[in-house]
């Protein structure tokens, strides 16, 4: 993973002043109650992202189980809010995310201490035969985890804290947001520590981190035990939001699957990236799946694409233009970027159109062939929107190839230009 | 001694099911390194292809037809996607085929719907073989063991006895080396992946009928061979047919024997207290948790032995 | 609606839709009592309890309420809960939760709740049912139950033993096991066990797969006892069972596939509509409940639709339905059925497989009927 990218002091206030402004002002720039609750979630999903991405984006380990962490730090919390509230002890529920986090870090303490021998493919099995494991047998014993329905709670518990109950959506919003700056403030921080910079070291090349004296376990070991911890907190904010856990839900591997997806969409090789992949995960997730019926074969598609295209995510893209940008180079690109565009999104349109009539024709034939696609009305009967949508599509597909490539060229040879001029500046990018 | 014989039989015949499903992954696992996401994936298109043929030329063609296609396709997306990924890993690789199966998965429910399919099986392989102690033995099973055995006996001629067979052997431990040689590594990787798909989905035609054919199929087999091809160890054949044999007849065998933790320990003495929190978990018996043992043994395998039961490479 | 409309259980939730759909045309087509428009408004929950409270939210923001849901209990305790809590946090936005699936009888006993009204008969109300029905089949002695190991399962055996103990002490339970679920590809391993145990009968509560691969298991090995399902007629299931060789499937349910009548008519029209079979019935009794309810209050404010839901008697599918006011459970009547070829009497064909739901006996609803624990906090009192 690349350095920081602001090591100046004035850039870094600029970058967290900035994320806590944004935090802090988006209820009042979305103001629905659905856009909240898309933000409260956003909020603890950056957090569980940011700590999936320490295991494989900063440690190479691909895991496939981390809603086990993040699923019993929920249960912790809900089972420590039933605890209090039917025995009357006075714990806010301010601090109930720490008792998620600390159960996070407990359970990944056995089960790091077995998964992390080896990185790579070895851990990438062990973490999915553990989640098949724990969910397994959290669904058979439902007198412990809840069963079907599910354990729970009222967040309201309690005696109001200075007139706040957390019953107002805003209240819960605040207090997650306030978690995602601390723990995404303490999760850079440790990417500076001597144990952040040796689990890069690690990642990259193990044997070598051995010769200088490092334990490679033990290093994966305890950067293990603080992701569980970061993905406990998560967790625990996640089912304080939605006052319910419900064990074939949290822990199941559908959800590890998808915290692994959009971390890797969001960007693995910045630190920043899943934070990115936790915001595209709600919006898919809540609004792409109400607009259409396909959006699981759209995200499929685009995951594919960007493993193939772009491996660091978006926040690669981003950063190879701000790059340019700062190199002085990106206007010339307007021209170019701008037939890009075009060209993807003919193909799009056509794709889509494509995607959305035989959707349509699959599970809707019933209530007639019409299919209502960006504002106009395709009959899907009929052989005009076909050939129209694949016409579309093909140009669209030849534009992208054209463009595309002379895209590529072009970028190739101002990378070139800025290596040169490195050389001959001898500065740090 | 019945019950023995016939839980022996439903462990075989179960056990060489697994290995038909990871035959394939485990060739492409040994040769690439790229533990296959898709394999299920391909599998549940086999069941489906040969669904849609044997409506329109019958069974036994489609018998023969399916795996063909479906190993085009693997090909196909092994020249077109994979080999681009591999020069970053076997993450991204892992990775690609885990959205190669969103993918198929999707395509699938699009074309043939989301419901169950009525692919049935022909007519020579209903009804009974033979009939053990009072159960009867179906035709369709035999077959799918039948089948097993063949893919076993084949893949190991190919891999022992034929030119192609020994590069890929080769390639498998000194893939550079072996491109110095002058052999096509890239082509031998394509035909490898390829192969491995054509596998799956045979065992997909075989098991769509004798099972259920929808789109849930391959989340349902997707972990288990995963199991099977890390217990049984890289780079060995012979180790997955192994695992598989020893899953299936545990499993079978787990599934009869009812006793549980508390049983245990009231045959110590001591009793479980009703109402205690953790009284379901130790009354859980050793056949409700049958179904959980192989990823036990596979969890268990990485842990002590790395690289598998007859592995001769680790990762 | 909000119901998981992709992912696994999709097809279920698109039938379940359609059935909606369907049933509110009708409705609105007939001068419902009480002059309302129904519109079903899709929302895709993905069978996730959090994206149905999410949409919850939603639907409460965009002025609805009235929402529907039965696909899982898993869903449907969390989101009754989410309603309540809804309804107490937002006064003037009341939401009416209207289950038309979900047996979990927790949502009518210890989680009951005043704004969740429940049109499926609940496990318990099921088992007494079929353990009634038992009395008078005399072949019956030997019980194996094959449950998945999650808590509908557990539910299921436990509702049983206590039903066939009261109705028949002389049966016998030979074993019983939990499958985990979806696990399981290889049920022989069960069979061998049931054949062993000496069983001449199967009640089972599963779905899906580890129904219909039990099943298939019993046919390969030819064990051919009566088997007694719940969930028999869920899509998919039929054209899975019809595969195979006649097992002897009875299922216990609140209806059967060959009504003669209105609900005989809505069956043929919605399979010539979209090709796929409606089975559940409990969406007709929603909504004539609903819009009896509505021209009775002559008003669509949930707070007092509510009131006027509570003790309703109205004509559901199975002649007089009542909705009980201690619980908001509906006191209806089940029917067995048994799976068989179509015949000149029963000619409706299960997603065209030539095969049916015959039915076998009513069961009224005063023997479906089980007690309750519910102490229902009343809005007001």
């Amino acid at each position: 993973m690349s350095a920081s990218t602001m090591t100046t002091a004035r850039g870094r206030w600029l970058a967290w002043g900035g994320l806590a402004a944004v935090l802090i002002a988006a209820p009042w720039i979305f103001r629905s109650s659905l856009a909240l609750n898309m933000l409260s979630q956003m909020g603890y999903l950056i957090i569980i992202c940011l700590s999936y991405n320490l295991l494989l984006g900063q440690g190479g380990m691909l895991s496939f189980g981390h809603a086990v962490f993040t699923g019993l730090g929920g249960y912790a919390a809900v089972a420590a809010i039933g605890y209090v509230d039917g025995h009357g002890v006075a714990f806010p529920l301010v601090l109930m995310p720490l008792v998620g986090g600390l159960m996070g870090a407990l359970v990944s303490v056995p089960l790091g201490y077995v998964s992390t021998r080896k990185a790579g493919t070895t851990f990438a099995m062990i973490s999915l035969g553990i989640g098949e494991l724990v969910v397994a047998f959290a669904i058979m014993l439902p007198d412990l985890f809840g069963g079907d329905g599910g354990i729970s709670i009222n967040r309201t518990y309690g005696k109001p804290w200075g007139g706040i109950t957390f019953g107002p959506q805003i209240q819960l919003y605040y207090l997650i947001a306030a978690y995602c700056f601390i723990c995404t403030a303490l999760m850079y921080a440790f990417t500076a520590t001597p144990l952040g910079r040796m689990l890069n070291a690690v990642r990259d090349n193990p044997e070598r981190a051995q010769f200088v004296g490092y334990n490679t376990q033990l290093v994966r070991w305890y950067s293990f035990i603080i992701a569980g911890f970061f993905a406990g907190v998560g967790g625990a904010l996640g089912t304080i939001n939605f006052e319910i856990f419900n064990a074939a839900d949290s822990l199941s591997g559908m959800r590890s699957g998808a915290y692994l997806l959009f971390t890797f969409l969001g960007g693995v090789t910045f630190f920043f990236g899943p934070m990115i992949g936790a915001v595209l995960m709600v919006l898919c997730t809540v609004l792409l799946s109400e607009i259409t019926a396909a959006w699981l074969l759209y995200l499929g598609l685009v995951f594919v694409l960007m493993i193939m295209y772009a491996p660091g995510g978006v926040a690669s893209l981003i950063m190879m233009n701000v790059r340019m940008a700062r190199a002085g180079k990106l206007g010339r690109f307007a021209g170019l970027y701008g037939a890009l565009v075009l060209a993807c999104a003919l193909l799009m349109l056509g794709a889509s159109a494509l995607i959305e009539m035989i959707y349509h024709m699959q599970l809707n034939a019933a209530i007639g062939s019409e299919v209502k696609y960006l504002g106009m009305r395709l009959d899907a009967a009929t052989v005009a929107p076909w050939l129209g949508a694949v016409a579309v599509a093909l140009i669209g597909a030849l534009a992208v190839h054209q463009v595309g490539r002379r895209f590529a060229h072009a970028w190739g040879k101002a990378q070139e230009e800025i290596e040169a001029g490195l050389q001959h500046g001898g500065q740090t990018a | 001694m019945e019950f023995f014989t016939i839980s022996l039989l439903n462990g075989l015949s179960y056990g060489l099911m697994l290995f038909m499903l990871s035959s394939g992954l485990t060739l492409i696992f040994s040769m690439m390194g790229v533990l296959n996401f898709a394999h299920a994936s391909f599998y549940m298109l086999g069941a489906y292809f040969a669904f849609a043929l044997s409506q329109s030329v019958g069974y036994w063609p489609a018998l023969l037809i399916a795996p063909l296609a479906v190993g085009l396709v693997g090909a196909a997306f092994e020249q077109l996607c994979l080999r681009r990924v591999h020069k970053w890993g076997h993450v991204p690789e892992l990775l690609i085929t885990f959205g190669l199966s969103y993918l198929v998965l999707e395509v699938v429910q699009l074309i043939w719907g989301r419901n169950v399919v009525p692919y049935g099986l022909p007519d020579q392989l209903q009804g009974p073989l033979f009939t053990l102690y009072g159960t009867q033995f179906p035709k369709s099973r035999a077959f799918v063991m039948l089948v097993a055995v063949l893919m076993l006996g084949a893949i190991w001629l190919v891999l022992q006895r034929t030119r192609i067979g020994l590069v890929i052997q080769a390639a498998l431990t000194h893939p550079d080396t072996v491109q110095a040689l002058g052999h096509n590594v890239p082509r031998v990787f394509m035909l490898v992946f390829g192969g491995g798909a054509a596998l799956a989905a045979l065992a997909g035609v075989v098991a769509g009928n004798t099972y259920v054919t929808e789109p849930a199929m391959a989340y349902a087999v997707g972990s288990i061979i995963f199991v099977v091809v890390v217990v049984g160890g890289m780079g060995s054949l012979a180790g997955a047919f192994l695992a598989s044999i020893l899953i299936g007849v545990v499993q079978t065998f787990a599934v009869a024997i009812d006793v549980s933790l508390a049983d245990l320990l009231g045959a110590a003495g001591l009793k479980v207290a009703s109402g205690n929190p953790m009284e379901q978990a130790l009354r859980l018996t050793v056949a409700q948790v049958a179904p959980m043992l192989p990823y036990l043994f596979m969890v268990l395998i990485l842990i002590f032995r790395p690289r598998g039961l007859m592995g001769t490479r680790e990762d | 609606m909000i119901e998981g409309l992709s992912g696994p259980m999709g097809n279920v939730g698109t039938n379940q839709f359609k059935s909606w759909q369907y049933v509110a045309a009708h409705l609105n087509a007939r001068e419902n009592p009480a002059g309302v428009k129904f519109e079903i408004v899709p929302m895709d929950s993905k069978s996730s309890p959090q994206e149905a409270i999410n949409l919850l939210k939603a639907a409460v923001d965009q002025g609805i309420h009235y929402v529907a849901q039965g696909n899982g209990s898993n869903v449907a305790l969390p989101l009754a809960d989410a309603v309540a809590k809804s309804n107490e946090r937002n006064p003037g936005k009341e939401v009416i939760y209207m289950n038309y699936a979900a047996v979990d009888p927790a949502s009518t006993n210890e989680k009951c709740n005043y704004w969740h009204f429940r049109f499926d008969a609940d496990t318990s109300m099921k088992m007494a049912a079929l353990t009634n029905f038992m009395k008078g089949q005399g072949e019956i002695h030997n019980v194996y139950l094959v449950n998945q190991n999650y808590s509908h399962g557990h539910q299921v055996a436990k509702y049983f033993k206590e039903g066939i103990e009261r109705n028949r002490p002389d049966v016998k339970i030979v074993g019983e096991d939990y499958v985990a679920l979806g696990q399981v590809k290889d049920f022989a391993p069960y069979v061998a066990k049931m054949r062993a145990a000496g069983a001449d009968t199967l009640v089972t509560g599963s779905w899906g797969q580890d129904f219909t691969l039990l099943v298939k298991a019993m046919n390969d090995a030819g064990l051919n006892i009566p088997i007694y399902a719940y969930y028999a007629g869920v899509s998919g299931t039929p054209t899975a069972l019809a595969q195979g060789k006649i097992a002897e499937v009875y299922q216990i349910a609140y209806n059967h596939s060959n009504y003669p009548g209105r609900m005989g008519e809505l069956m043929k029209g919605f399979k010539a509509q979209y090709n796929d079979d409606f089975y559940t019935f409990s969406v007709y009794n929603a909504l004539v409940a609903l819009s009896d309810a509505m021209a009775k209050t002559k008003s669509t404010d949930p707070v007092k639709v509510a009131a006027a839901l509570e003790g309703l008697r109205f004509d559901g599918f199975n002649g007089e339905a009542q909705m009980r006011a201690t619980d908001h459970q509906l006191q209806l009547g089940m029917w067995i059925s048994k799976w068989q070829k179509v015949d000149a009497k029963n000619s409706y064909s299960v997603e065209n497989t030539g095969y049916t739901f015959a039915p076998v006996k009513y069961l009224e609803p005063y023997i479906a009927s089980t007690p309750t624990s519910c102490q229902m906090k009343r809005p007001g009192k």
